[in-house]
């Protein structure tokens, strides 16, 4: 690699960190936002236009609170645990490939740099070992706590992340197979036609991976870690000032992290219907180089708009659900999405083999069908109105 | 005791499968929510915008005139001895010759006080008072103090202007007071 492309994709890399924590930050906002609409509120609008100087607000309060250590905490793991959550979340958005390439010629040589971290061919292994690295910054933090109770509320979240990442990696092996590579870029750019997009070649493996990544992202329906004052005792309990706010911002990086791998494997990444034929109208009429790289900033747009949906569907469904039970959730990793995802895998390495895409669908069809059958068997039982004095 | 008639039966039979997919439930669920987002804000901004809370609301202490403009309060200390809080102090006065265009009664009050912190907006001295002669706005609040100097009120900030009358009106179309030209119902 030479080193005009080492400094653009030093730039691209310096872009991605600071669109990820700018997004993180808002996403904070945002949150206040849709959880004050989708109860008929307004929600923050005093800080700033709209309130749009918020989140700077609460930065700033959380600078100022009281940075307290516990006397007989660990110190420096205590100062690890957050760090570790921040550096991990970030870590991980190196390899999603926000959009197609850059062209650009210097000192006569043309390039073509895709917009993305780093091109590698593991890119989807590199994330998984990224994100269970994740689980030690809580575990960390709540050991070092020395509190029972943290460590406890660590330990709940740790057996959780670790059971939802089982199924996690499970739900996407059907995908890997179907593309043949680890690459992220190979399996967005398999997704180029749009009924060709992996959540409709793979609508069971979509929803497993969309509920697994709810859970690793500690998100209601799945955040028994995050709930600070309802289940007492989580891991950040004796975390005051920043240090708790990395972790709270971390979840807020994964969030966004998760959703843009979400829209990179099932919709589709950069690509958008019609894509080629407005490439090929740009580059017609703006010439190959600009018309390409003006074509590339539609690709970034259009993986940000998805990005977006989904980081609000994370919002829509924290302010819809309720929280799961602890047995209830893992009676949903183990016994539900471990052998579901295993089915998919197996379906989809059948379908495959006769060459057919879509036969993913056969699970969902039998599902249906099953679930229609047994709330038809179902006995009607007469409603009893209950009459108390 | 049934509240409500959207009361429901709850049950612990077995889910049927469909109802253990959580989909469907989730679906409908979400789509509750998404409802909500589009509906009319029931917020009201505050300081800007305030509620008009009703002819019953008591808010900030006034001392009547009569319609003759002379103070009604003849000092007998009834409120103070009503207020549980005991934050009525006064001090009595006879009234001069040439000053009953001034005072009501024989007797007045040359200094009455309420302290605002001690306060607790009872509505005890309206009700113990035999000349009507304080009362609590219904149309508006004691500001907020920004120095424990501000927090004891004097006769100059509870005697009504002659050009301030209150009037308690039960309509709750009620109109903006001079004073406070922010106080109409809430149009958010």
């Amino acid at each position: 690699m030479d080193l005009t492309v080492l400094a653009v994709k030093g730039l691209i890399i310096l872009a991605i960190f600071g669109i990820t924590l700018l997004i993180a930050t808002y996403s904070t906002y945002a949150e206040r936002k849709v959880a004050a609409f989708l109860q008929d509120r307004i929600g923050p609008n005093r800080a700033g236009p709209w309130g749009l100087l918020q989140p700077i607000a609460d930065a700033g309060k959380m600078f100022f609170k009281e940075d307290f250590i516990p006397a007989q905490a660990s110190k420096w793991l205590f100062i690890l645990g957050p760090c570790l959550a921040m550096l991990t979340a970030l870590m991980s958005s190196a390899v999603i490939p926000f959009g197609d390439s850059i062209r650009f010629s210097w000192d006569g040589v043309a390039y073509d740099v895709p917009v993305q971290g780093i091109e590698i061919n593991i890119g989807v292994l590199y994330i998984f070992g990224v994100v269970s690295l994740g689980v030690y910054g809580i575990m960390i933090g709540g050991w070092a706590s020395n509190n029972k109770f943290s460590l406890l509320g660590a330990i709940r979240a740790a057996s959780q992340n670790i059971s939802y990442e089982i199924a996690l990696g499970l739900s996407l092996i059907a995908i890997l197979m179907m593309t043949g590579s680890l690459s992220l870029r190979a399996i967005v750019n398999e997704q180029a036609t749009f009924f060709e997009w992996n959540v409709f070649t793979q609508p069971l493996g979509f929803i497993i991976f969309l509920t697994c990544a709810f859970a690793e992202c500690n998100r209601t329906p799945f955040d028994l870690p995050e709930c600070e004052t309802e289940l007492v005792g989580g891991y950040h309990t004796e975390y005051s000032s920043m240090k708790l706010g990395f972790y709270l911002f971390s979840e807020y990086i994964n969030m966004f992290v998760s959703s843009a791998f979400i829209s990179a494997l099932y919709f589709g990444g950069f690509h958008y219907p019609f894509m080629n034929e407005v490439s090929a109208a740009l580059e017609g009429s703006l010439g190959a180089v600009a018309g390409h790289n003006v074509a590339t900033a539609i690709t970034v747009v259009v993986f940000f708009a998805k990005i977006f949906f989904f980081i609000f569907f994370f919002m829509w469904v924290r302010w819809t659900l309720p929280r799961f039970r602890y047995d209830q959730l893992m009676n949903l990793g183990w016994k539900t999405f471990i052998p579901l995802s295993i089915l998919n895998v197996v379906i989809t390495g059948a379908g495959l083999l006769y060459n057919i895409k879509y036969t993913s669908w056969l699970i969902v069809v039998v599902m249906v069908g099953m679930a229609v059958f047994s709330s038809a068997r179902a006995p009607k039982q007469a409603p009893v109105r209950q009459q108390t004095a | 005791m049934q509240l409500t008639n959207r009361s429901k039966q709850v049950s612990h039979k077995e889910m049927t499968l469909a109802e253990k997919m959580y989909l469907p439930a989730v679906v409908g669920g979400l789509a509750t929510t998404l409802k909500h987002f589009f509906r009319k804000k029931v917020t009201i901004q505050y300081p800007e915008v305030k509620r008009y809370l009703g002819p019953v609301f008591r808010g900030h202490h006034v001392l009547k005139r009569d319609e003759q403009g002379r103070e009604r309060c003849t000092a007998c200390g009834l409120c103070a001895v009503a207020c549980p809080a005991e934050a009525i102090s006064m001090v009595a006065a006879e009234r001069k010759k040439g000053e009953e265009n001034l005072y009501r009664e024989e007797k007045y009050a040359a200094v009455y006080e309420i302290n605002m912190l001690r306060c607790i907006f009872c509505g005890l001295c309206e009700e113990a008072c035999p000349k009507q002669a304080v009362y609590l706005r219904h149309d508006r609040m004691v500001p907020v103090f920004l120095e424990r100097d501000d927090v004891v009120y004097g006769k100059d900030r509870l005697v009504e202007k002659s050009d301030d009358r209150y009037v308690r009106i039960a309509n709750s179309e009620v109109q903006a007071t001079p004073t406070e030209p922010s106080l109409t119902r809430a149009a958010t």
